[in-house]
């Protein structure tokens, strides 16, 4: 197996190839299979080593269920998840058993998005924190594992004596910096963030997402961001993948993204959050009507029957992933055609007043 | 981070550290010490836990606590009334009233009158007939004997049965079967519901549709028939041990059920929540998940569901013995000495033979309301 | 006050009275909404927001309590431009004046539509029923109007969707169900908890293009809670910060975002990351968290996490909500020297 890199010879960690999650729909007495939630449905994507990937949709696109393929907390149906590890050797997650994977988790982790429910109560912060440095560290000395813990409780930005503490002591904002010291405590490469602000409150949001980019900086990390709100996505991620419904619609580098948006789900997507600026206020529903099911998706393009640029061949046919510039992938049948408007960048100053 | 950036975050620390001093304690407090400050909050459960303290007390040293040895018969002191203690005499005094019986020789029954010129002098730490401490050793002491044990004749602080044993000394003993009984009786079908229903919630598949098709079946079984049945399938030629034992083990087979259920409930809901997949991804084991993570949540849980369960086994063994099914003679408990209650006569000519049934109401009320707040208490982070 | 507000909290105070201690969910708020205004309460979670429009409504569950303050409002039987205001604190709860003014002058739009709809009724039962519970007319008029106000909130087909069952819709049209519902007597002031939160982003906008439509049409007043600082600068008209059960500040809309005098206020802003920020760069952030209700620290509610904290007066004094201005209110020592009196 080999993993391609990208032209400007950035080095591949991650590759996912026609990854599927299906789940089946029983119905009556005999629960006998009658359809599928095609809730991941062939997708196919890349992640860099040291950037930050985000992953975005609307609920039900299947963003957490990609997330929880490539950590295999989920079986995925069908598909590749290739992973460069350490040692150079490329690796099929998603062809692995249980026992292979465990040695791999010292190199992917995992932060959840509700740090409520994502720590036990009944462990101390030391013993959560240590876990993994324990059962798959090889730490077995308690001396030695309280020594990485107070490290990292001092990366993540809280104090070493909290170790005996219980998580029932803290807030969200510091829970969540707990399960990050966690993640990261065997030295990770790759953090999948399962929304890992959007449980906490705004004032502690941006506290979050500044350490996870000092982290970043400092441990040359790398990031899958998933996350359903577009303006953290901009803030933190190099590269942004939108999904609609089990499938990606558009890959770009942030930037080209929300300044030129392909996609017109996209640009709707976009255009519907509510920029905090009362001067700016949109007068007109950027879309009409409701996500469809996984379960039963409209024929043709899944996003024809919102979309306003629709036409007959959008109905029919169901357009491919294609790109349409460097690093800039789309599905839809006139990416080329249309114009459609993002974001300006920096010349719309900030908003807030301070 | 730095230098600056550091002491202002130290400031806020203090600012906001300045406001729970308390605080700590709770801090560091395990999942235990939670449950038991808000236990201790509970104050008709916290009054129900002493309370069972002091039956588990008698159920341990029965022999202390009595008077006589509780088979004993006597058949000159049949139907003797309660003679009670007294403990004010003109100032503080701690005695019996003793009794006097004649034969009726119309009726030829025992009828007793309560001498009050006669009184028999009692103390704490006095000395009677010989028990053995947990079968270990042996020893005379009572915590309530006679003064003059030599002289005196022996009080019944209950009365006495038909044949003229000591009903209180009988309800010591009663107490330590009907508890064990129960308490053992639960601790079997606990350890089956744990890990049948663990199975059942953790590995799904066929093992739990193998393991959910015989709890259902065994709940369908109407439960008083099939004890009777099994119960009367007993041979009568079993020793008191073994039938005791018997007993136990009828009880707890058809009871494990509920506990079952639950347990698999739990794991299924367990299986879900965040911090189990976190301990996977952590790098942990299947068995360190289940016992490390899922077993230790269910804990507080599954000990209120055991201690509402005691209850219903004490009432189910009383009520067996008590239809002759359960535990015979010679054995004691509750249940044996509420057969000696069945007979209309008996009852109305010696009340005190119902005793036994409110020790029953007792114990099973006391279990209840400290399950109740064990329950209450089982989840401290809401 | 403001003589033509429909209704004017004053200094309303909720406590909660637990084992553990006594929780000042709401501490003093005061706030005035005009006919046809719509005023946005923002903050964060254990600021009061939610307590206060229970409060108001008068359903907060023991062990809460409206200790104190007084909630003005107007009833429509009353004259328009009349001054006779009904004192809701006053009230019972359960009594029935004040379950005619709620449904009747006052309705919610709950943060769960999924749980504020029956499973087991259909869409169209419901809708009846609510009816027919202020007003005396018959079946079939009920219908007709559950149906008009459906179609007024964009359900598809009202007359479907009469007989369909909450869980077989989507959310964004659960939610667009329970605007309805809340519409059927025509209320002064509409209240809306979080509608928003449970809801994607898309359906998000349609939604409060939708508040936005029927506030103008019908000339309703609006409260709107919710944490999303972008969504109450897109629909709110006069906004009302709190931070744990205090306002910090009160004012425009524009003023809020464009002149905020409070620090919190000013940090709250410059902390969320916008779509219009520069990407990549650490966001100014306040440091610390929100304290356990139960540690609410003396004086002022946020000297602890405030940068601009003047030790001896902030940590002593709890700081008045005063007038700063035309229209603006704010409480804090920066502004005024006006303390909370013990």
């Amino acid at each position: 197996m080999s993993l391609a890199n990208s032209s400007d010879d950035k080095v591949t960690l991650l590759e996912v190839k026609g990854l599927s999650k299906f789940f089946p729909i029983k119905k009556g007495v005999l629960r006998r299979i009658q359809g599928q939630v095609r809730a991941v449905d062939d997708v196919s994507f890349r992640i860099y080593e040291g950037e930050t990937l985000g992953l975005v949709g609307e609920s039900g696109c299947g963003k957490t269920t990609t997330s929880r393929c490539i950590m295999r907390a989920l079986d995925p149906t069908d598909g590749e998840i290739l992973f460069r590890s350490a040692n150079g050797e490329i690796v099929d997650i998603a062809a692995m058993r249980e026992s292979e994977i465990r040695p791999l988790r010292r190199e992917i982790q995992m932060i959840f998005q509700d740090p409520y429910a994502s720590l036990n109560p009944r462990m101390n912060v030391m013993d959560i924190i240590g876990e993994s440095l324990q059962v798959i560290g090889g730490m077995s000395a308690r001396e030695e594992r309280s020594a990485r813990v107070a490290e990292l409780l001092a990366l993540v930005g809280l104090r070493p004596e909290y170790m005996q503490r219980f998580p029932h002591a803290f807030s969200g904002g510091q829970r969540q910096r707990i399960a990050i010291a966690r993640a990261l405590a065997l030295h990770p490469r790759l953090v999948v963030a399962d929304e890992p602000v959007s449980a906490l409150d705004v004032s502690v949001q941006a506290q979050v997402l500044n350490l996870m980019l000092k982290l970043q900086r400092e441990l040359n990390l790398t990031y899958l961001f998933v996350a359903h709100d577009l303006s953290v996505v901009k803030h933190i991620c190099d590269r942004v993948i939108v999904m609609y419904v089990g499938k990606i619609v558009e890959i770009a580098p942030t930037e080209t993204l929300f300044s030129a948006p392909k996609h017109p789900y996209t640009a709707a997507l976009m255009a519907a959050v509510p920029v905090a600026d009362p001067r700016q206020r949109t007068a007109m529903t950027p879309l009409e009507g409701d996500v469809p099911s996984p379960a039963n998706p409209p024929s043709g393009c899944y996003f024809h029957p919102r979309c306003r640029h629709a036409v007959e061949v959008c109905v029919k046919k169901q357009p491919a992933l294609e790109e349409c510039a460097d690093g800039h992938l789309v599905r839809c049948h006139r990416a080329a055609e249309l114009s459609l408007p993002g974001i300006g960048g920096e010349n719309e100053a900030a908003t807030a007043g301070s | 981070m730095s230098a600056e950036t550091e002491s202002k975050t130290e400031n806020i620390e203090v600012r906001q550290a300045g406001q729970r001093e308390d605080a700590d304690a709770i801090s560091v407090a395990p999942n235990w010490k939670l449950v038991w400050w808000r236990f201790r909050k509970h104050r008709l459960a916290l009054v129900a836990g002493v309370l069972l303290f002091f039956i588990i007390l008698i159920a341990g040293f029965p022999g202390f606590f009595s008077t006589q040895d509780p088979s004993q018969s006597d058949t000159t002191g049949s139907f003797m009334p309660p003679q009670g203690i007294h403990i004010w005499d003109d100032g503080p005094a701690f005695f019996a009233y003793a009794a006097n019986g004649a034969r009726n020789p119309r009726t030829l029954r025992m009828e007793w009158q309560l001498d009050e010129s006669q009184k028999v002098p009692l103390r704490l730490f006095g000395r009677g007939y010989e028990w053995k401490v947990l079968g270990l050793f042996t020893t005379d002491i009572h915590l309530i004997g006679l003064v003059n044990p030599d002289e005196d004749k022996p009080i019944h602080l209950l009365g006495t049965d038909r044949l003229g044993r000591d009903q209180w000394s009988r309800l010591m003993y009663g107490t330590q079967v009907s508890l064990s009984v129960g308490l053992l009786a639960v601790f079997i079908s606990t350890v089956l519901g744990i890990f049948l229903g663990g199975i059942s919630g953790y590995f799904g598949g066929l093992a739990d549709m193998v393991i959910q098709r015989v709890v259902e079946l065994l709940q369908s079984i109407p439960p008083i028939p099939i004890w009777l049945a099994l119960s009367a399938a007993l041979p009568r030629t079993w020793s008191v041990t073994t039938s005791y034992l018997a007993i136990t083990g009828i009880l707890a087979l058809l009871t494990w059920t509920t506990l079952a259920r639950e347990v698999r409930g739990r794991f299924l809901a367990l299986r879900e929540e965040d911090f189990v997949v976190a301990a996977k991804l952590a790098g942990c084991r299947q068995l360190r998940i289940v016992f490390r993570h899922m077993v230790p949540t269910m804990n507080s849980h599954i000990i209120a569901a055991v201690t509402l369960a005691i209850p219903v086994m004490i009432i189910n063994e009383t009520f067996l013995s008590f239809l002759g099914l359960g535990l015979r003679p010679p054995a004691i408990s509750w249940g044996v000495l509420l057969q000696e209650a069945q007979n209309l006569q008996s009852v109305a000519l010696a009340p005190w033979l119902l005793l036994p049934g409110v020790a029953v109401i007792i114990t099973v009320l006391v279990l209840n309301v400290l399950g109740d707040g064990l329950r209450d208490a089982a989840d401290p982070y809401h | 006050m403001n003589t033509n507000a429909i209704l004017s909290v004053r200094n309303l105070k909720t406590r909660f009275t637990m084992d553990e201690g006594t929780t000042k969910a709401v501490d003093g708020v005061s706030f005035d909404v005009a006919p046809g205004q719509v005023v946005g309460i923002v903050g964060e979670s254990g600021c009061g927001k939610s307590v206060t429009i229970k409060s108001i409504l008068r359903i907060v569950q023991k062990p809460g309590e409206v200790v104190g303050g007084e909630i003005l409002f107007r009833p429509q039987r009353h004259g328009e431009n009349g001054t006779d205001f009904v004192d809701l604190a006053k009230l019972d709860g359960r009594g029935k004046e004040m379950r005619t003014i709620r449904g009747n002058d006052i309705a919610l739009i709950p943060q769960e539509p999924m749980a504020a709809l029956s499973p087991v009724h259909t869409i169209g039962n419901q809708l009846v029923e609510a009816v027919q519970l202020h007003r005396k007319i018959n079946k079939r008029q009920a219908e007709e109007i559950a149906i008009e106000r459906m179609k007024e909130v964009g359900v598809p087909s009202p007359e479907e969707r009469m007989s369909a069952y909450s869980w077989e819709l989507s959310g964004g049209l659960r939610q667009r169900v329970m605007i309805a519902m809340a519409l059927l007597c025509s209320p002064r002031l509409l209240i809306a908890d979080e509608p928003t939160t449970a809801i994607d982003v898309t359906t998000q906008a349609q939604v409060l293009n939708l508040l936005r439509g029927l506030q103008k049409n019908h000339d309703m007043a609006i409260i709107f809670i919710t944490h999303d600082l972008g969504v109450i600068a897109q629909v709110a008209d006069d906004v009302v910060v709190m931070y744990l059960g205090r306002v910090m500040e009160t004012g425009p809309v524009d003023d809020i975002f464009h002149n905020p005098l409070h620090p919190y206020t000013k940090a709250l802003l410059g902390s969320i990351p916008s779509i219009h920020t520069t990407s990549r760069e650490p966001l100014p952030t306040i440091e610390g968290s929100i304290p356990h209700p139960f540690n609410r620290p003396a004086g002022c509610p946020f000297f602890p996490r405030c940068a601009a904290y003047m030790p001896g007066k902030c940590d002593r004094q709890t700081p008045k909500l005063e007038r700063i201005g035309e229209h603006q209110s704010v409480s804090c020592f920066l502004h005024h020297e006006v303390a909370e009196e013990i």
